[in-house]
């Protein structure tokens, strides 16, 4: 059986609509992970240890195992305690949490290295601990750190194709519909593959367009 | 906690973490030989072999590990390439893991100050002899930890060759979660031995890293 490419084009709508939930996942699970990475660093910092102990446990399960395995935990692990959530949504929370545990890491290094002076002055000009945290430390301490934490988004993209696994309808798995039909695997997931490619493309780009606005603003 | 159900599942677990160590090892090996490789061309004086490893290291790292795993593995057969899951998986990683390791050890190598290759070349070494004599020795102390990280990072990805049936950690975590309906129990099982695995290879490539800085 050789290569015919010509079957690609008739799917083109079903991939295009695949690469659009990629994209939609990426920048749902993005958001959670670049929030949730600040809210894990804060709890690591500053947290009561009742919430320290597990917020830590939690970075060291999750940074020890494979994506593909805390999906299936998150999935069918809420599954079991009652809560049927949709694909989708089992999807970002699992990829969010993924990385977030890994923006959190880079957001606790760089909280210390933001100067201690700017702390002093925020609470001398009367502000709270939290405030100061949250309008002075936390923003200084993110900026840092953008570039490592797109590098996380990159993966993050790449890593999305995971999420087929538990049935989202995302790029992988429209590929795969295409190919149950068809049976040219070779083809559709080259097809995928490209279309990964062009969307990391862009994300490199618009990431690289972040990062030179930072760097001017300061 | 079903401790009951975890000991008579373990047997399996530990017959599955045999066979994730087995396949990191090999990709490991195969990674870097191909970043050992791809790092080469890409430093080459050759226009065509750097244009090669640039785009491998941009095809690679710019599209999923999963789908290039599918691509060998189911796509395979039609352009005359038969092979079986365990090692279209491993080959497939390790190359996708060789793109990595092509920049972690070009970076390494670049790390090593300029001045030791024009102090070298004007003692008249030749520029096989600088690189073989001055800058690698000095650049693959640099690399263990980077490298390092590559590797746990492989490990983890290991489990992206479940979904071709290999049977390591995360497929029998899977199958398991599938049988028993206990998705906690079998995930604490097989996330212990994969952090294991990473714990026991970590310590390794510490120790290769304090005895590479003290020599």
């Amino acid at each position: 059986m050789g290569l015919d490419f010509t079957v690609v084009p008739d799917y083109f709508g079903a991939l295009l609509m695949g690469a659009g939930w990629t994209v939609a996942i990426t920048i749902c699970a993005g958001l959670l992970s670049f929030f949730g990475g600040i809210v894990f660093a804060v709890i690591a910092l500053y947290g009561h240890w009742a919430l320290r102990l597990p917020v830590r446990a939690f970075a060291f399960l999750f940074m020890g195992t494979p994506l593909l395995l805390q999906l299936f935990l998150i999935y069918f692990g809420l599954i079991e305690v009652g809560i049927d959530l949709p694909a989708f949504a089992a999807g970002v929370i699992g990829l969010g949490l993924h990385f977030a545990v890994y923006n959190s890491e880079l957001i606790q290094a760089s909280i210390p290295a933001v100067d201690k002076g700017q702390y002093e002055g925020a609470r001398t000009l009367g502000l709270s601990r939290g405030q100061t945290l949250r309008r002075i430390v936390i923003p200084q301490a993110v900026r840092a750190v953008i570039p490592p934490m797109g590098n996380n988004m990159i993966a993050l993209l790449k890593d999305s194709a995971l999420v087929s696994v538990i049935g989202v309808m995302e790029l992988n798995l429209s590929a795969q519909q295409a190919i149950s039909r068809t049976y040219r695997p070779f083809e559709f997931y080259l097809a995928a593959a490209f279309c990964y490619y062009i969307i990391n493309l862009a994300l490199e780009a618009g990431l690289r367009h972040l990062e030179r606005r930072i760097a001017a603003s300061r | 906690m079903d401790t009951e159900l975890i000991l008579r599942v373990s047997p399996f677990f530990i017959e599955a973490a045999w066979m994730t160590i087995k396949l990191s090892i090999l990709t490991a090996i195969l990674g870097l030989t191909c970043g050992a490789l791809g790092a080469a061309a890409r430093l080459s004086r050759l226009a065509v072999l750097r244009w090669i490893a640039a785009i491998y290291v941009s095809v690679f790292r710019g599209t999923p590990a999963l789908i290039q795993i599918f691509i060998l593995y189911f796509g395979g057969p039609q352009i005359g390439i038969q092979l079986d899951s365990f090692s279209a998986g491993t080959i497939a990683l390790g190359v996708n893991i060789g793109a990595y390791m092509t920049e972690t050890i070009r970076g390494a190598i670049l790390s090593v100050d300029k001045g030791q290759t024009e102090a070298a070349r004007t003692l008249g070494m030749s520029r096989w002899e600088t690189m073989r004599k001055v800058v690698l020795p000095q650049a693959a102390r640099m690399m263990i930890r980077p490298l390092g990280v590559n590797i746990s990072a492989m490990i983890k990805g290991t489990a992206l060759i479940a979904p071709i049936s290999v049977v390591e950690l995360t497929y029998t975590a899977q199958r398991f979660i599938g049988s028993t309906y206990k998705p906690f129990e079998m995930f604490l099982l097989s996330g212990i031995l994969y952090m294991i695995i990473i714990y026991v290879v970590g310590q390794g490539i510490s120790l290769l890293d304090r005895r590479a800085r003290i020599t």
